[in-house]
């Protein structure tokens, strides 16, 4: 049978497991010849998620329906000694759902529903597999909204956000996941139901719920989910700034925050990436622009006018412009939906001038994006390969697209080294390798960069203490000693 | 098991696998046209067999994987794999949601067609498809006689053991000469070869009658006609012209699919219309696609053609409707059909014409975009999905309380009707343009 291995240097002998027979037949015992998929042909498209460099087929894969039933799976992996992994709906773009040796893939997609909506005391209770702009829709005239909104909301679940603390483009007025989750069922790595945190925020105690998020699946697999709810803002403006040079536009960035406004949402696109999204979605965007800036702010219509003047004259003093001035109340305008399409998409728009990019995923100090971006311009140069860009500015998280031609093994090998540069000068600016696509299994080997032995060490005693003898998702987000996983091509995708 | 060699290495598959032919498939498929999916996922939740399995291979995204892996020779097509790809609704709701303007049709079409030419007859779905959708369909008097039993067969749940019987076998020997010949249509609406614009002359159009339309519902065919009169178009009704192809198309018969795209080229005089209007969605979909399923050599006089084809309500609001007079005052719902959504981008017009009815109320249909299950011939060949697909969207009409639903596609106003009858419902389905005509003529 073929199996494709990620680039895995072993570096001590590995435990095997083999999907015989009789844990097939348990696992059809337990969840129905409708939830266990071990046929060759049907793991294949399993093998990769949003991250497509690095692949591996598990051997089975299951589809729960409730928890007692993820809590069986795992408690038969646990006795078998099986690896396993939670999957939401795969669009991890750090493999954080790959199973570098194979065993059992849990699939949540089949948990999908919205089991309670309190719109008093404002919270719902979701199950894993909920599709997160799916939440937002079912609370359709309640007033309220589920505010972590990643890009990708459109596919991505709630389960795989808290999993990786997803942020979006309003995490900056709003916050990530973590400050969105007050409490989850677990199925823990050794297959007990418990419950951490609960309806109320901020519980006494150690913030165990806080713990949680972000986990990336190594502590267990999440069930049910207390997310908080977000009353709609009465009314906003959504601007396009339009700016001569990238440095103007981040400095724009900087300027406005220092000015005490707190945008809902800063977003940048420059001039290659403003091209292709230009063709995919027709927005109006200006094609001559070397970087536009999406600006959002939201509140009480009185005062939005104020600001929107005030944001203005910051974008002028950089020599820039206002394109547009959106007043919405809805969201549902559809300039607005257009224009937040148009952002959200980008990332797939740059598959129409390049079939083959990497991204990366890093943040920087907000004042420091002015350098960093000065060094990917000059990166591009060195490296002789074209970079686009459309990232969280509000936030310093910057998210390189590297465009590259993989059949060219030079170019390929040149975009990697850009990678690592980028990534290291982000290190360098007193930022992080990642700012919400998680560590994975694609940045594993690059922590050590990042922290201390002792931090490592303090992580590793964390794992150890909540993911004992490490069958729940391996070797993934800290390195466990053992194995280093050595990446010998860029990651091709990965968006903002 | 079965072992298949390919040019890579030895794949194991599970099951009898069938013979696809990599070549014809590659001419097919420029392989960008794989490398242009950048595997983000967006379109899974966007796609009704995802939805309803949560299965990756169920997944535009996974069928492509899946395909591009057939192609790459890394997987044979063995059972599942064929299941999976039968299993594609062909909706293309993936397209519209896609970012990267990844082409599914163009990927998933030449595959299913491979598939269903390399079904050995007598097996699988072979046979009653090739009945039914190659004999009986585009001959539209026919329609209405053997449509019904087989409609009401799949009702009771007989279909499947008849199959088996080999009582189906008896069909196809009556009428298996006919494949070879492209019919002209009798029109069942009975309409006049030209009919004239009512008031000044804006446009001169033909219409394309469609072969399940023009039995099934000939009052749509009228109604079009009317409406498009009122508005100052001058209706040309050529009688040369067939059944569009599309169900000979997609169930793997390519030659008699290209046959009707060539009369229907010469049937209708393009050059001298100002458009072609279609107003059944699967219908414009595949006039639309004429100018890449033919040969590279008429590809050129096919775009022209192509050019020229409009959806009703695409052409109406084009040439700028004239506002109907009397009032409706009905409360109305809207389904997006596939076949108008995504294959044609048309979505806004419709819903913008009934808007102009005096009277009116148009209300949001929730999952207005997701698939009723009627997508061509699927309530034939995968009529369990067919059916809870249908059941959910009979049960997000009933939470509207409109009192009637528009869609403008035949295979939806068929698959509809039936589910809303059997939820007990009253409602009425109908096309958008049933609803002009009536708002111009008089009201009701
Ligand atoms: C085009 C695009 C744009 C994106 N934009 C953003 C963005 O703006 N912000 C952002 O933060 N991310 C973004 N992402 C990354 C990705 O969407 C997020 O990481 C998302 O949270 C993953 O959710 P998922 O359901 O797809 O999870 P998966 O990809 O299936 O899994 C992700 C991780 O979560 C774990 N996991 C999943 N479900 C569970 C569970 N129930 N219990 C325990 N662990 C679980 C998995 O093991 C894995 O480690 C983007 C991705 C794409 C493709
Ligand atoms: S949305 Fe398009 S690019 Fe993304 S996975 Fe689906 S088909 Fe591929
Ligand atoms: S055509 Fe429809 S059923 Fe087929 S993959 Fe696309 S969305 Fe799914």
């Amino acid at each position: 049978m073929v199996r494709l291995r990620p680039i895995l240097m072993e570096c001590e002998a590995m435990p095997t497991t083999a999907a015989d027979a009789s844990l097939i037949a348990e696992l059809t015992e337990l969840l129905g010849e409708e939830g266990v998929i071990h046929r060759h042909d049907e793991r294949v498209v399993f093998e990769c998620d949003g991250y497509v460099i690095d692949k591996a087929m598990p051997d089975v894969v299951a589809f729960p329906t409730s928890t007692e039933q993820v809590a069986a799976v795992v408690k038969l992996c646990n006795r078998r000694g099986v690896p396993f992994v939670p999957r939401g709906a795969g669009t991890s773009l750090a493999a954080g759902t790959l199973l570098p040796e194979g065993g059992v893939m849990i699939n949540l997609t089949r948990m999908n529903r919205v089991l309670e909506i309190d719109v008093r005391d404002r919270y719902a209770v979701v199950e894993p597999g909920l599709i997160n702009v799916w939440l937002t829709e079912a609370l359709a005239g309640t007033g309220l909204h589920y505010a972590p909104d990643p890009s990708s909301q459109v596919a991505c679940t709630i389960g795989g956000n808290v999993a990786t603390n997803a942020g979006g483009p309003h995490t900056l007025k709003y916050g990530v996941t973590t400050n969105h989750v007050r409490g989850v069922e677990l199925v823990t790595t050794e297959g007990e139901v418990v419950w951490i945190g609960g309806l109320v925020a901020d519980q006494p105690g150690y913030d165990l719920a806080g713990l949680l998020v972000g986990h990336e699946g190594t502590f267990g697999v999440v069930t049910k989910i207390v997310v908080g709810l977000s009353r709609n803002p009465e009314a906003g403006r959504t601007l396009l700034a339009v700016f001569q040079t990238i440095d103007d536009s981040v400095s724009a960035v900087s300027d406005i925050v220092a000015a005490g406004i707190v945008p809902a949402a800063v977003e940048m696109i420059d001039n290659l990436m403003i091209r292709a999204v230009e063709e995919a979605y027709h927005f109006g965007f200006p094609l001559d622009a070397e970087a536009v800036l999406i600006i959002e702010i939201d509140g009480i219509e009185a005062a939005l006018d104020r600001e929107a003047r005030a944001i203005t004259e910051i974008v002028q003093a950089r020599d820039g412009r206002i394109d547009r001035n959106i007043a919405w109340r809805t969201r549902k305008e559809p300039e607005y939906k257009s224009i937040w399409k148009s952002r959200k998409s980008a990332f797939g728009a740059i598959g129409r001038v390049s079939p083959t990019f990497c991204t990366q995923d890093g943040v920087v100090p907000r004042t420091a994006l002015p350098q960093i971006l000065r060094y990917m311009g000059e990166a591009s140069k060195r490296y002789g390969l074209r970079i686009a860009n459309v990232f969280h500015a509000g936030d310093g998280n910057i998210h390189p697209i590297i465009l590259f031609d993989e059949k060219d093994a030079d170019q390929v090998k040149r975009a990697l080294e850009a990678s690592r540069d980028i990534l290291a000068e982000c290190i360098r600016l007193g930022g992080s390798v990642s700012g919400e696509h998680g560590i994975g299994a694609e940045k594993i080997a690059m922590m050590p960069l990042l922290f201390s032995p002792d931090d490592l060490a303090a992580m590793a005693a964390l794992h150890e203490a909540l993911n004992p003898g490490g069958l729940c998702s391996p070797h993934k987000k800290i390195p466990m000693g053992g194995h280093c996983v050595e990446q010998v091509a860029p990651g091709r995708h990965a968006p903002a | 098991m079965a072992t298949v060699e390919t040019d890579a290495r030895t794949v194991e598959t599970t099951g009898e696998t069938t013979p696809v032919d990599l070549a014809w498939l590659a001419e097919q498929i420029p392989y960008r046209f794989y490398q242009e999916c950048i595997h983000c996922g967006f379109c899974l939740p966007t796609c009704p067999t995802y939805v309803l399995t949560g299965d990756e291979n169920d997944s535009p995204r996974g069928r492509i994987y899946l395909m591009k892996s057939v192609a790459d020779g890394r997987l044979a097509v063995g059972p599942e794999i064929r299941k999976h790809l039968e299993f594609c609704l062909d909706c293309r709701a993936c397209e519209t949601a896609c970012p990267s303007g990844v082409k599914y049709a163009r990927l998933v079409e030449p595959f299913k067609i491979e598939l269903i030419r390399k079904t050995p007859p007598g097996k699988g779905f072979g046979t009653l498809q090739k009945v039914v959708l190659h004999h009986l369909l585009p001959y539209s008097n026919r329609v209405r006689a053997s449509l019904l039993p087989v409609r009401l067969l799949q009702k009771i749940g007989l279909m499947n053991p008849l199959r088996k019987s080999g009582l189906f076998k008896l069909l196809p020997s009556t009428l298996r000469n006919m494949e070879a010949t492209v019919p002209t249509l009798q029109p069942a609406s009975n309409l006049p070869e030209v009919l004239p614009a009512i008031g000044p002359r804006r446009a001169r159009v033909g219409i394309l009658l469609g072969c399940v339309t023009d039995v099934m519902t000939p009052q749509t065919n009228s109604a079009t006609a009317r409406v498009l009169r009122r508005n100052g178009c001058e209706v040309v009704v050529p009688r040369a012209q067939t059944c569009c192809g599309a169900i000979h198309y997609h169930s793997g018969a390519e030659a008699p699919a290209l046959a009707m795209a060539r009369q229907n080229m010469e049937a209708f005089d393009f050059e001298n219309l100002d458009a072609i209007v279609v107003n059944a969605a699967g219908c414009g979909a595949m006039f639309k696609s004429y100018d890449h399923v033919l040969p590279p050599e008429e590809r050129e006089r096919a775009a022209r053609f192509v050019a020229k084809v409009k959806d009703v309500s695409e052409f109406l609001m084009e040439l700028g409707p004239i506002p109907p007079d009397n009032p409706l005052p009905l409360k109305v719902t809207y389904h997006d059909a596939c076949h108008l959504r995504h294959g044609q981008q048309v979505y806004d017009q419709p819903r913008r014409l009934l808007e102009m009815i005096p009277g009116l109320e148009l209300v949001p249909l929730a999952e207005s975009e997701l698939c009723c299950g009627a997508a061509g011939t699927y309530n034939l060949t995968e009529p369990e999905a067919a059916h809870r697909l249908g059941r959910r969207k009979a049960g997000n009409v009933e939470a509207t309380g409109a009192a009637v639903v528009a869609s403008g596609n035949i295979g939806c106003t068929l698959q509809i009707g039936r589910h809303i009858r059997e939820a007990g419902l009253n409602v009425e389905v109908v096309h958008p343009v049933d609803l002009l005509d009536r708002a111009y003529e008089g009201g009701s």
